[in-house]
């Protein structure tokens, strides 16, 4: 039997667009577990599907030792929603870097809970939103430190972008936390292109639309300097944008 | 090469350029000099078509051609090349991303073929080097953690590697260590020296001219030329400071 469809009420669902998610919902199942083992390291990237509702959801659990790099692009036409419960096991390392890119009525959603369960792991979420025309981006951000979970290093680094007056973004770090030797750190910033650099793109020969389209690739780029400006998710972005400024 | 009439300009509502006139024929370096506030950067965004800059009267033609018609790219692409006093930084962005779009993006809009990535890595290496640059700065994001001088010696590279027809140069010398300005005045002449090219050249300082020698310097005071000399021109001001020149 599938759960009842949330509703805004819930906290983890209060940016959601609700219609979009009941018309996938019943087909949608249960989140994906993704279990590292022990000492085990792995690097997964997600891109969009490519269909205009894409939502993904993973159960991770991240064992004594091990390390997850997740990238992720979250830029569906409608509504994307990506979805994430993660446990950090003691000395486990999770780092996520993803990118909301979206135009037109898109929602976007990023929402996390990480919890850090045992001592010494570290956790660091960077999220992009790039929002056009009348966007919506959002990251709901949830990192819980239990009381055995000394020396938790965890940061959440969220910068949005907004292209136009009706684009939203909404940012909600949110920390819990029961021990006392931890660091956490969070930050959320919403801007606009500047003014300057886009004249200085200019002034050395850039049309407007190709000065804005490289000024948002530094905005993002970095966050997948690990994997090259080759990689298909780079690739994608880069053409996401272009389509955002054009 | 570039004739400048009655210029004026307004920055948010307020005058700066009262009728400004100037001249620069091909083939000439002009030097333009005066106190703070006078009008010099100004003048020089007015001419590159930054917003902002409202041009409410007089005309400004570059190689013939109506540059307060064209877009600040399309003035870059006819050959004009703005040194910023402020060189502005981008985080993000590799300069040599930038300076390869910038180029190609040029190269589009005159109809021209796009530069290969590896002949473009072998102008800006060679550039570099010219100005004493070291090329790994190249690999880092546009201006960002430069020192003052790397960020003026980088916009002399830029300018190298864009090759432009005419080049406006706002106190490019500021903030330089002498090696430095002698780099940058050596990169001037370089890239600039020519007789189908032109330059102007804001400054401060008679030191820059000790390395370009301009053909004439210019008093800009209050929004207006008000007055014009040969090389001697730059070492009376020095001498003798503005209130007793242009008085
Ligand atoms: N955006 C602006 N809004 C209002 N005033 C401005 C603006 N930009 C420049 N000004 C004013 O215009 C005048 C001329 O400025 P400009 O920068 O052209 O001077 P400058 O001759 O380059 O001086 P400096 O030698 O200090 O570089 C100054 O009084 C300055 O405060
Ligand atoms: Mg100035």
């Amino acid at each position: 039997m599938t759960a009842p469809l949330p509703t805004r009420a819930d906290e983890a669902f209060r940016y959601a667009d609700i219609k979009a998610l009941g018309e996938v919902w019943d087909d949608l199942g249960p989140p994906e577990t993704v279990e590292i083992a022990a000492h085990k390291s792995l690097q997964q990237t997600w891109l969009p599907s490519g269909d205009p509702i894409d939502v993904k959801r993973a159960r991770i659990v991240i064992e004594q030792g091990a390390a997850l790099e997740l990238y992720a692009l979250n830029a569906a036409d409608r509504y994307g929603r990506i979805e994430l419960d993660v446990t950090l096991h003691a000395g486990a390392d999770f780092a996520f870097r993803a990118a909301n890119v979206g135009s037109g009525d898109a929602t976007l959603e990023v929402v996390t809970v990480v919890r850090h369960v045992a001592p010494d792991a570290t956790s660091t979420q960077t999220v992009r939103s790039v929002l056009g025309h009348k966007a919506v981006g959002s990251y709901l951000g949830q990192v819980a430190v239990a009381r055995e979970a000394q020396k938790t290093n965890s940061e959440q680094d969220i910068k949005a972008m907004l292209l136009s007056r009706e684009a939203t973004a909404n940012a909600k770090p949110e920390l819990e936390i029961y021990a006392d030797d931890v660091a956490c750190a969070h930050g959320a910033t919403v801007g606009e292109l500047d003014a300057m650099q886009l004249y200085y793109a200019a002034a050395r020969g850039l049309p407007p639309a190709q000065a804005k389209a490289l000024l948002l690739e530094g905005f993002i780029g970095g966050l997948w300097d690990a994997l090259g400006e080759d990689s298909e998710i780079a690739a994608l972005a880069r053409t996401r944008l272009r389509e955002l400024t054009r | 090469m570039l004739n400048i009439e009655n210029l004026h300009v307004a920055t948010g509502d307020k005058p700066i350029l009262k009728g400004l006139d100037l001249d620069v024929p091909t083939g000439e370096v002009h030097a333009i000099m005066g106190p703070n506030g006078a009008g010099k950067s100004t003048l020089a965004y007015a001419l590159g078509g930054r917003p902002g800059y409202e041009v409410t009267d007089g005309s400004a033609t570059f190689a013939g051609k109506d540059l307060l018609e064209m877009d600040p790219h399309e003035r870059a692409a006819a050959g004009l090349f703005l040194g910023f006093q402020y060189p502005v930084e981008i985080p993000g962005v590799s300069m040599l991303q930038f300076l390869r779009e910038s180029l190609n993006a040029q190269r589009r809009t005159r109809g021209e073929e796009e530069l290969s990535g590896a002949d473009f890595i072998r102008l800006a290496k060679e550039q570099a080097g010219a100005l004493g640059l070291a090329p790994d700065m190249l690999k880092r994001p546009v201006n960002v953690g430069f020192s003052g001088g790397e960020k003026k010696r980088a916009e002399m590279v830029q300018m190298g590697i864009m090759a432009p027809k005419f080049a406006i140069l706002d106190e490019t010398d500021s903030g330089l260590d002498i090696d430095a300005l002698k780099a940058v005045g050596e990169g001037i002449n370089r890239i600039m020296r020519a007789p189908d090219k032109g330059v102007l050249l804001i400054t401060h300082y008679q030191r820059l001219l000790d390395y370009v020698q301009p053909d004439k310097v210019h008093v800009l005071s209050a929004g207006r030329i008000v007055k014009s000399g040969g090389p001697d021109l730059a070492l009376q001001l020095e001498r003798e400071g503005y209130a007793e020149v242009v008085a």
